[in-house]
């Protein structure tokens, strides 16, 4: 089998299972009780967070979490539009976003709010001076993913980071569900309000998320009751998850410590040299703006789809365009965004490795979906 | 060009005479101490400043870590050149560079404090600031409120350039006033007592009260997080927990209701103090004002105080309430005491302690109970828990499952 998926979800590491079963077993008081078991999984939280914390660079009072990437964004778009209304309706995001910032912002201009959809180049990156013209005296929020999770552009997050230092009544909020721990980010040192990461996009499961938000900054919650998470999110902790979760980030850390991004990035290179060499091959990544593991091309006349299927025929599997988009038969903004006509983008699939794939399997899977290509194109009647 | 040291400017030490070596050992030890997890650094004391040299150790999470440190009054991440104009020209012009963008102002602020050096500081404000605006294109002089102020600083041993100032926290290097016995309990308001003495030299040693059941262990954790965030002032800290259960039910039992209170803070003190005699203190601080609570009125002081001639240091006694969270916000112990856990100065007040205790009543109702040996034994089996800012006294070891 060749996983090439794994920006739709990763497969948790067994080490991450493991804490996962042991704290389930042993840990499984609710972190609220006063009892001593209680105190016992509070302790585990407290070191989990803290060690979240440190590994993304941020205090232990920074960290909240969520139930995945979706819950996140949505905490941070709803939440600082709810907080901060009386300050101005207008939001400032991309055109390329995850479905989940994309959605809420459609949302909340229902609710009354004005948003901006900033346009990308051909590499799928914004422009800076659109931002800036796009600011107004209402703009209370800008919302850019750091990495994309269809063709895996990373947008100049520290310097819009930089940017808004002078605004200092806009927040910042980033949707990192792609980047962590693959391309680096500075919380602090990029002006960063708001930041959204999911576990299971890093080897942890599926159910646990986090969202940074920068010490003294107030957000109005979207779940209330318990006052978990100081408020900001409550609900019973999912600890583990959340202890899951502290593993797989420490894991993907240590493997990128050791270089595992610029292996991924050599991969990704060399399948991006194969794909060049068929000619009926476009690739929309263009690597020198890109995260490492995110490599998305057309092939000419062939559906994402049909082709989806027919190298999961031969044990291969990749995705059209997002995961969480793939059932909608909707042709990928963020490819139409890039100036890709419309054909291109229904051809369109997507190829994300982890720091578990090789280069071996990258060689199998050029040979797989050149034969592929080959059969379809003869099926499809339609040869070069 | 990248920053390679950091120059400290000493606070109040410089009005300090004879002192000052004493002082500045003092602020040495701590900066190491507080440096030691990067390895390489080196710190050298000077007479008139400190600099540290950071061997590559990263500049931004050393000044985070020299902004808690008292008895600094300010410092500049540095570079040193030869003096040489021509050098000093070079890296004031790389430095000004690093910060600047179009339309930006500068000035140069020369200082000579090496007088022998043949340009004085009017001479090195003109040199230096005429070649930078020579070489960097649309570039501009402003002397009241530039954009970018690059300092230049001629010593005997070379020439120092930054571009920054950052405030330091001002105050007396931890440990040169010597050692105090802090009386830590949940609240808000001591561990504020605790920084203020920290901030005026005092090296603190905590005092926490723990009456299980009556307490949770989470009011114990909840004293030792307060204890180590504080820490980050001194690099590390002592925290001594004493079991006070049967001492405070045998008070609960023996005393008239509207005396439990005095009587057992008067014991509270004792204890301290034995505990301040044993560890060599020489004052004990907490955290009372006037006025806040009835133990906390004069009349009470005056019934507790008895206990003891140690003098008793009361940082917050004329602060305001308000100030006083404002502080504990700044120093990161609000939050953590807000939390809900009971602690021993909230379970077993009675419904209406007096607001006016007489001294001679509190002594009369204590002598009745035979506490002596409890209070020994109390002493006697106190824990001491050793925390530093980063690590924290864990009971139980996690790294299997994180």
């Amino acid at each position: 089998m060749i996983y090439f998926d794994n920006s739709a979800t990763t497969r948790p590491y067994p080490e991450v299972l493991d804490a996962f079963v042991k704290t389930s077993e042993n840990y499984f008081a609710n972190p609220s009780s006063l009892h001593s078991l209680g105190a016992r999984t509070e302790k585990l939280l407290t070191q989990a967070r803290r060690q979240i914390a440190s590994l993304l660079g941020a205090d232990e009072n920074e960290i909240f979490f969520t139930s995945g990437g979706t819950e996140g964004n949505n905490l941070a778009i709803k939440g600082t539009a709810l907080e901060y209304r009386s300050r101005g309706r207008h939001i400032i995001t991309t055109a390329v976003e995850h479905a989940s910032v994309f959605e809420t912002c459609r949302q909340l201009e229902e609710w009354g709010f004005r948003v901006t959809y900033l346009p990308v180049d051909r590499s799928g990156r914004i422009k800076l001076d659109d931002l800036k013209q796009a600011i107004t005296d209402e703009t209370i929020l800008v919302s850019v993913m750091h990495v994309n999770n269809e063709v895996g552009t990373v947008q100049p997050v520290e310097e819009i980071g930089q940017l808004l230092k002078t605004y200092p009544k806009i927040l910042f909020h980033t949707d990192d569900v792609q980047g962590c721990g693959k391309v680096p980010l500075s919380l602090h040192g990029a002006g960063i309000d708001l930041c959204t990461v999911s576990a299971h996009k890093c080897h942890g499961l599926k159910g646990t998320g986090i969202l940074y938000k920068r010490a003294n900054l107030r957000l109005s919650p979207l779940l209330t009751g318990g006052h978990q998470e100081r408020g900001l999110r409550s609900g019973t902790e999912n600890t583990g998850g959340i202890v899951a979760a502290g593993k797989a980030l420490r894991l993907v850390h240590e493997k990128f410590e050791a270089g595992a991004a610029e292996r991924t990035a050599r991969i990704r290179d060399a399948l991006i040299e194969k794909l060049q060499e068929m000619p009926a091959v476009t690739v929309h990544t263009n690597p020198a703006v890109s995260a490492p593991h995110i490599l998305n091309f057309s092939v000419r006349g062939i559906r994402g789809e049909v082709l989806v299927h027919a190298l999961e025929e031969e044990g291969t599997y990749i995705s059209t365009t997002s995961a969480c988009s793939s059932k909608t038969r909707e042709l990928s903004r963020t490819l139409l965004a890039m100036g890709v006509s419309e054909d291109e983008a229904e051809w369109a699939v997507r190829v994300s490795l982890s720091y578990e794939n090789t280069m071996e399997e990258a060689e199998r899977f050029i040979r797989i979906l050149r034969q592929t290509i080959t059969n379809l194109q003869q099926v499809l009647g339609r040869n070069q | 060009m990248n920053y390679d040291r950091i120059l400290i400017r000493y606070g109040e030490l410089s009005t300090k005479g004879h002192n000052r070596q004493f002082f500045i050992r003092h602020l040495k030890d701590n900066v190491k101490k507080a440096l030691r997890p990067f390895g390489g650094i080196e710190v050298q004391a000077l007479y008139d400043r400190m600099y540290v040299l950071l061997h590559g150790a990263d500049g931004g999470q050393v000044i985070d870590i020299l902004k808690s440190i008292f008895g600094i009054q300010s410092f500049s991440p540095a570079v040193r050149t030869r003096k040489q104009l021509e050098d000093i020209e070079q890296a004031g012009l790389e430095l000004v560079r690093q910060n600047f963008a179009k339309g930006k102002t500068f000035k140069v602020s020369a200082r000579r404090g090496d007088k022998t050096f043949e340009y004085d500081s009017n001479d090195l404000n003109h040199l230096v600031g005429g070649y930078i605006l020579k070489q960097l294109d649309g570039i501009q002089v402003n002397v009241k409120q530039p954009d970018i102020e690059l300092l230049v600083d001629v010593r005997k041993n070379g020439v120092y350039l930054s571009t920054e100032v950052i405030k330091g926290s001002g105050g007396l290097p931890v440990g040169a006033s010597g050692k105090a016995m802090l009386m830590l309990s949940g609240g808000i308001d001591s561990p504020v007592a605790g920084y203020l003495a920290m901030k005026r030299g005092v090296k603190v040693e905590a005092v926490h009260f723990h009456s299980p059941p009556f307490t949770s262990p989470r009011a114990k954790q909840k004293a030792l997080d307060l204890a180590q965030k504080i820490s980050a002032y001194s690099g590390s800290m002592k925290v001594h927990i004493v079991p006070f259960t049967k001492i405070q039910e045998t008070i609960h039992k023996g005393v008239p209701e509207g005396y439990s209170m005095t009587v057992q803070r008067r014991v509270m003190l004792e204890i301290t103090d034995r505990l301040r005699k044993i560890h060599n203190g020489l004052a004990i601080v907490t955290g009372e004002s006037l006025g806040q609570v009835a133990s906390q009125t004069l009349d009470s002081m005056v019934a507790i105080n008895d206990v003891t001639t140690t003098p008793v240091l009361r940082p917050l006694v004329s602060m305001d309430k308000l100030d006083i969270i404002d502080i504990a916000q700044k120093i990161g112990t609000y939050d953590i005491s807000s939390l809900p856990y009971e602690d021993c100065c909230t379970i077993f007040t009675p419904p209406s302690p007096k607001t006016r205790p007489k001294l001679e009543l509190a002594r009369l109702y204590e002598s009745r109970l035979d506490l002596e040996p409890l209070i020994e034994e109390a002493v006697q089996n106190t824990e001491d828990v050793f925390i530093t800012p980063n690590e924290t006294a864990q009971e139980e070891d996690f790294s299997e499952l994180l």
